[in-house]
């Protein structure tokens, strides 16, 4: 007992965090948030020859990581916090999208009533009950967070209720996205079949293709996930994220306690599943094109390995990890696409073997040394 | 926030209900008047033809501080299982006080009737520091919404405090649970359960691998907290027993049935008991 106090890092007992971040974490967040925010202006003032000038093509690409960022982000809530492995993700970040595409398809067309142009071709008459007043977009924002939200709700009920754990859950998962999938692939289910929504021309009477409206859709991304960078924090930090916490390293322990875990995890996984749908709402535009392949396992799988990359229960982890995984892709897909897959099976590897914290781990395990060789 | 204390006194009338600030069952207070706190009748649990409980019957009073001795896989884990939830009795009925019928609650339901069980390998929370460990057993309102919102009050840090003193690990409470010792995580774990302020413990094999000036706290503790908890501590060690049995009873269990019951000394004696150790 003596020797382990004599060792003891006696930290004193205090509130864990003032206001959510060390001041230093404040600061380099808004920094780097800074410098993001301000690319799109370089695009939009600078004069193409100009050195300084960033492309509409970086534009579109930072501005689709920074949607995968948010997902990341929200599969680290149920990964990293809770323990709960889903590799259904996708599906998510597809109902977000194919919910915002709703209102995108009407608005496409000069009067609100008429028909989307893929309902033409798959010669429908009526508009579906579904898509009644998805010509609003504040109601189509509303079920770009209630439709993930609903479906990750009832799904995680029966999973969580019967005691579905680890892999098993996490197979359930996987099967969910891909007979959804399948379901969306259909053309009778009127969400426009394999091609799914595209042609978007208009956004709240803005052209969709100006470089305005593009800094305008990269912006809102950006806050959205400053956003749910802030509230995955106060909730990871609040005791109910101690909570989460337990459930995930002794689940057992807490029930004896007094909690029932079921309650917990639903409230996570129906949250993560809402941001993910956001995140999916915010890249639809930005790419122009939301179908069916967006619910394909492999998307789903991919979003997990962004967060192993990254570091999983950091929060700032998933967000590293997205946009690293996501450049190196890039990158490979132009230089040598037949190898991608091949690279990120090799990368998922390294990760697990040499990096099991990811690369937030990894930089913080050399700050520790650092701070070591000072003292 | 909402710390809705549930107020479960001893002669509390069961209609004396406690109400959670967010929909939960509403637990009736536990109804002790006949100075009993569990009634464990004819028990039994058979897994695939194995009868790990056969037909027990036990009561414990309030107050009481119960040993249970027995020989490997006389079922005093399983009886734990039963009293907690985490198994169901085959047939035979488990109460807690005269009212609250166990056999149809949930495992957290049971904690927060006030029923506390320590598991017979440590289990804490090792990833969370001492403190925080402590804190989350602290009895207060355990569903989601008042856990998103909860704060430490001045109060609550002085009971975390007070109990971390008495285990006698102030100096680790900002330490990662994972990093004590054996034997602190077993006191950490019987803290947390001092917490939850139960009306029962259940301790399995409290001083397993606990060094012998460890031991001989715990029975301290236990002697202290005697009277104030009614406790059921599930133990091989002999001596142990001995300084915590005192002049109460002593159970012994026996292929999942009581094989005898009575003070150590005359337990001790019984020719029965010592055939089932001793070996026939």
């Amino acid at each position: 007992m003596t020797s382990l106090t004599s060792t003891a890092m006696v930290t004193p007992i205090k509130s864990r965090t003032p206001v959510l971040f060390q001041p230093r974490a404040w600061i380099a967040i808004l920094l780097v948030a800074g410098v993001f925010a301000v690319l799109p202006l370089l695009n939009l003032w600078l004069p193409v020859e100009h050195p300084w000038h960033v492309t509409q093509h970086t534009i579109s690409l930072l501005g689709k990581f920074i949607c995968f960022a948010l997902a990341a982000l929200a599969l680290d809530l149920v990964w990293g916090y809770a323990g709960i492995l889903s590799l259904g993700h996708g599906l998510f970040f597809a109902l977000g999208g194919y919910a915002h595409g709703m209102y995108l398809m009407r608005a496409a067309n000069p009067e609100p009533g008429q028909l989307p142009e893929f309902m033409v071709f798959l010669s429908m008459t009526d508009i579906p009950w579904f898509w009644s007043f998805t010509e609003y977009p504040l109601y189509s924002w509303m079920l770009v967070l209630l439709a993930p939200g609903l479906v990750a709700f009832i799904f995680g009920y029966f999973a969580f209720k019967s005691r579905i754990t680890g892999v098993y859950f996490s197979i359930i998962t996987q099967a969910l996205t891909y007979a959804a999938m399948l379901l969306f692939f259909r053309n009778e289910t009127g969400f426009g079949g394999n091609n799914g929504f595209t042609g978007f021309k208009w956004i709240l009477g803005f052209d969709i293709t100006s470089p305005q409206t593009r800094a305008g859709l990269y912006w809102a991304s950006l806050l959205a996930l400053l956003g749910a960078l802030l509230l995955g924090r106060w909730i990871t930090t609040s005791k109910l994220g101690r909570v989460l916490m337990a459930v995930r390293d002794a689940e057992g322990r807490l029930r004896f306690l007094g909690y029932e875990p079921a309650g917990f995890k639903l409230f996570v996984w129906t949250l993560s599943a809402m941001l993910c749908g956001l995140a999916g709402a915010l890249y639809v535009p930005q790419v122009g094109i939301i179908n069916p392949s967006e619910m394909s396992p492999a998307n789903s799988i991919e979003m997990v390995v962004w967060v192993a990359t990254g570091g999983r229960g950091t929060l700032i982890g998933p967000i590293v990890g997205a946009g690293t995984v996501n450049g190196l892709k890039t990158w490979f897909t132009s230089t040598f696409p037949e190898y991608w897959l091949y690279a990120l099976g090799l990368l998922f590897v390294l990760v697990t073997v040499l990096l099991p914290q990811g690369i937030v781990g990894l930089v913080r395990k050399i700050m520790r040394r650092a701070q070591g060789d000072r003292t | 926030m909402t710390t809705e204390q549930h107020e479960v006194s001893t002669t509390a009338a069961p209609d004396d209900a406690y109400t959670p600030a967010y929909r939960r069952p509403t637990m009736a207070g536990v109804d002790t008047t006949h100075q009993v706190m569990l009634y464990l009748e004819d028990i039994s649990v058979e897994f695939d033809g194995f009868k790990a409980l056969n037909a027990l019957s036990m009561e414990i009073g309030v107050g009481e501080l119960r040993c249970i001795i027995g020989p490997n896989g006389a079922g005093k884990t399983t009886m734990m299982d039963v009293i907690t939830g985490k198994t169901r009795p085959t047939s035979g009925s488990v109460f807690f006080g005269q009212n609250i019928d166990l056999s149809k609650l949930t495992e957290a339901q049971i904690a927060t009737a006030g029923i506390g069980r320590k598991f017979q390998r440590p289990t804490v929370f090792e990833h969370h520091t001492v403190f925080e460990n402590l804190e989350l057993a602290y009895k207060c309102s355990k569903s989601v919404w008042p856990t998103l919102l909860a704060k430490l009050t001045g109060e609550q840090r002085d009971r975390i405090d007070a109990t971390l003193e008495l285990l006698r690990l102030q100096q680790q409470a900002g330490r990662l649970a994972g990093l004590l010792s054996h034997g602190q995580k077993q006191w950490l774990e019987i803290g947390m359960l001092l917490m939850q302020e139960p009306m029962l413990l259940l301790l399995d094999e409290p001083v397993a691998g606990m060094t012998d000036a460890e031991t001989h706290r715990t029975a301290e503790l236990f002697n202290e907290l005697r009277g104030k908890h009614s406790l059921v501590v599930v133990e091989h060690d002999m001596d142990f027993v001995q300084s915590i049995a005192l002049e109460g009873k002593v159970t012994v269990l026996c292929e999942g049935s009581v094989l005898a019951e009575g003070k150590m000394s005359e337990v001790q004696a019984d020719p029965r008991v010592i055939e089932v150790y001793l070996g026939r």
